[in-house]
């Protein structure tokens, strides 16, 4: 009974990993960059959605939206004015430039909201449910949690998949210079893709700061390189593989911390990341590209 | 092959020259051994700006392509002594604030970490995101090397050397272990990997518990699990880090530390071996068809490369009182690799003066109080986009010449050349 409990928490922070680390896939599928302020984008979206909390007191459910908007055009700004000028350039220079962004992003979060963390309502105030005769409990946000993952996991698919947009996208992702070629826009088509991120990113820091019940200029950082090693995990650039990578990561997280080692759970999960990329070098659903000469 | 004349030199001008006239108005005693191989150091140094500046000042139309080489390699001793010697002076005036003190050392320590990452990012061309874990492994093990040697051994700077060496091996070994498995990888998945190794190695740490006693070392990976005869002491206790440690760095042990990392990259990639990494990260699939085995040479970058960072940890460890594991997480390496791609990819002279100015922005910008990180973040971006965005570099180069051939125009009119 243990086992299941520790399970179901695993997915309920595995969901959120899934979520952040779709929108790291769908940026490094698309954009061939390593996006290190996702996870800042993810604490803007958290703190947008408590100032309208606090503020106008409606239910954090509705704040979500309000706050993926704001992410969005956030989003599509950092990729206008920081990242669109490097294009073309080394992708090194793009990740310290992101760096830059995460810095920008922490640092002024930290001036309007102040450094200590911040108590965050429920996204559910209900009851946890209680199976087995109270062995089992599953708290009604575990459940909404991994409600949303899979419709947003079925959602991007279908998006990226059936329509003209999405199609765009896999061209772009597969062959830049042949898409453009072909009359794609690529940098609108880039842009887009930033703010889907983006707004996925506004999605899970609500999760997430709902499950830690806190919020904090650093809130996102540590969950965001989480959510990237979830990515390559599951093969950097599959949609699939970015959530099956995330519910994995949180599983072993957790199971790890219960039943191994407290101490040890981050060594653990890194470590069966180090190995699994050395048995599949692309990840689990990743798809290897042979080299041509 | 420059490291080796000083070497030779040193002695030598030591006798003859009697720096101590010239130095001591300065504030500066020649009393310990690495003092004098200091302070000829600097002779040789200077000597050799001077030769450099007035090659650079004669009229020359246009330097040849391949030239420059030699004269880097000077120019990055010079730098390096030339800061050294304006440090010390303004320290013997009395002209550097607490603070400012307090920052050489750690300024030494970064800027061999910058440089030894350089021989990664840059030369071997492999991202590496968890340099700060061999910064850990070295500063622990030196702080543990150097405090079991305490009784042994009276003199601190030696102490100090003992510990470097204890740390720079244990990194070296820890980048051996990381290495081989790592640089079977490629590009983006090999970059989060050594952010995993770094990662690993922090954790490792931070519950490494080390105690010394009268029957030895003793090591545990749990709380408690040390248990010390009468008299013992813990060195390292767990997630509150090395605490009580006698700080023995000193600036001069950091530049000796700065000019040997200096001398051992450069010479690495000026040599055959060099050359072969250099080829490998250019093209891998040439490079292997010629002969190179890829893999050996990466790691042998790569080794080093730990070596040294470990070597910087021990110093930078061996600094102050107390040190954590948390110190050396992904943050850090973050820092390290901001300063090397600010400096250049492969420029270690671009490593050197980019770590200063970078460690020492956010201490200027202190009358900013609570924005200066962010006005930190701003020149980061800003600073980014000037150098490699080819559109705001065309536009930087446009306006400048239209500022020179005006600037000329005016000239010519001035002069009256009655046109």
């Amino acid at each position: 009974m243990d086992f299941l409990q520790y399970f179901i928490d695993g997915l309920y922070i595995g969901a959120i990993y899934a979520i952040i680390a779709l929108g790291y896939t769908m940026v490094y599928g698309i954009a061939k960059m390593l996006n290190f302020a996702h996870g800042d984008v993810i604490m803007v979206g958290a703190y947008m959605s408590y100032t309208f909390v606090s503020a106008s007191g409606m239910p954090v459910y509705l704040s979500i939206p309000i706050a993926m908007v704001i992410c969005t055009v956030l989003g599509i700004v950092i990729e206008g004015l920081a990242y669109k000028p490097l294009r073309g350039t080394s992708s090194l220079a793009v990740l310290i430039t992101a760096i830059g962004v995460s810095y920008f992003l922490q640092n002024a979060a930290q001036l309007i909201w102040g450094p200590a963390e911040i108590g965050f309502n429920r996204l559910v105030n209900a009851k946890p449910f209680l199976l087995f005769d109270g062995k089992l409990r599953v708290s009604p946000e575990a459940m909404v949690t991994l409600a949303i993952a899979v419709v947003i996991m079925v959602a991007l698919t279908t998006f990226v998949n059936r329509t003209q947009t999405g199609k765009a996208m896999r061209a772009v992702a597969e062959d830049r210079d042949a898409a453009q070629l072909m009359g794609i826009n690529v940098n609108r088509t880039i842009s887009i893709t930033f703010a889907i991120g983006s707004a996925l990113a506004a999605v899970a820091g609500v999760l997430l700061c709902s499950k830690v019940q806190s919020v904090s200029p650093t809130v996102g950082s540590m969950p965001g390189i989480r959510a990237f090693t979830a990515a390559v995990f599951g093969g950097i650039g599959s949609i699939p593989g970015a959530m099956l990578g995330g519910m994995l990561l949180g599983l072993i997280e957790t199971l790890t911390g219960a039943f191994i080692s407290t101490q040890f759970s981050d060594a653990i999960v890194f470590l069966i990341l180090i190995i699994v990329l050395l048995v599949k070098p692309a990840g689990l659903l990743g798809k290897q590209v042979q080299e041509k000469v | 092959m420059i490291f080796l004349i000083w070497l030779l030199y040193i002695p030598a001008l030591y006798l003859v020259y009697g720096l101590r006239l010239a130095l001591a108005g300065m504030g500066i005693y020649l009393h310990t051994f690495p003092t004098m191989l200091l302070h000829g150091a600097v002779f040789v140094g200077v000597y050799h700006l001077v030769k450099l500046l007035k090659k650079l000042l004669k009229v020359q139309p246009r330097i040849p392509a391949n030239a420059g080489k030699k004269d880097k390699t000077i120019s990055v001793y010079g730098v390096v002594t030339v800061g050294f010697t304006a440090m010390t002076a303004l320290q013997g005036y009395g002209m550097l604030s607490r603070s400012m003190q307090g920052y050489l050392v750690p300024i030494c320590a970064y800027v061999v970490l910058a440089l030894s990452l350089n021989l990664v990012v840059g030369i071997s061309g492999e991202l590496s995101l968890g340099h700060a874990g061999f910064m850990g492994v070295g500063a622990f093990t030196g702080i543990v090397a150097a405090t079991c040697a305490q009784n042994a051994v009276g003199d601190p700077f030696l102490r100090l050397v003992i510990g470097m060496l204890a740390g720079g091996l244990m990194a070296g070994v820890a980048g051996l272990i990381v290495g081989i498995p790592v640089l079977r990888l490629r590009g983006d998945y090999l970059a989060i990997v050594t952010l995993a190794f770094g990662e690993i190695l922090r954790s490792l740490t931070e519950n490494l518990h080390v105690g010394l006693d009268s029957a030895g070392l003793h090591l545990s990976m749990s709380n408690g699990g040390v248990q010390l005869q009468e008299g013992g002491k813990m060195i390292i206790s767990g997630a509150l880090g090395a605490t009580g440690i006698k700080p023995i760095s000193t600036f001069v042990a950091g530049i000796l530390l700065v000019l040997f990392t200096v001398a051992v990259v450069l010479n690495l990639v000026h040599s055959r071996e060099g050359r072969a990494i250099k080829a490998v990260r250019d093209n891998r699939i040439a490079a292997e068809s010629v002969g190179i085995n890829a893999t050996t040479f990466k790691l042998k970058a790569f080794v080093i490369s730990a070596v040294l960072a470990g070597m910087a940890g021990a110093l930078f460890g061996l600094n102050l009182g107390s040190v954590q594991a948390s110190k050396f997480s992904y943050t850090t390496s973050i820092d390290i690799l901001v300063y090397v791609v600010l400096g250049g990819m492969g420029n270690m002279l671009g490593s050197i003066i980019s770590t200063v100015v970078l460690y020492l922005i956010p201490e200027f910008l202190r009358s900013l109080a609570d924005y200066r990180m962010i006005m930190y973040a701003v020149v980061l971006i800003v600073v980014m986009l000037c150098t490699w965005s080819p559109k705001i570099k065309n536009t930087i180069s446009l306006f400048t010449y239209t500022m020179r051939t005006y600037w000329n125009r005016l000239m010519r009119k001035k002069g009256g050349s009655g046109k």
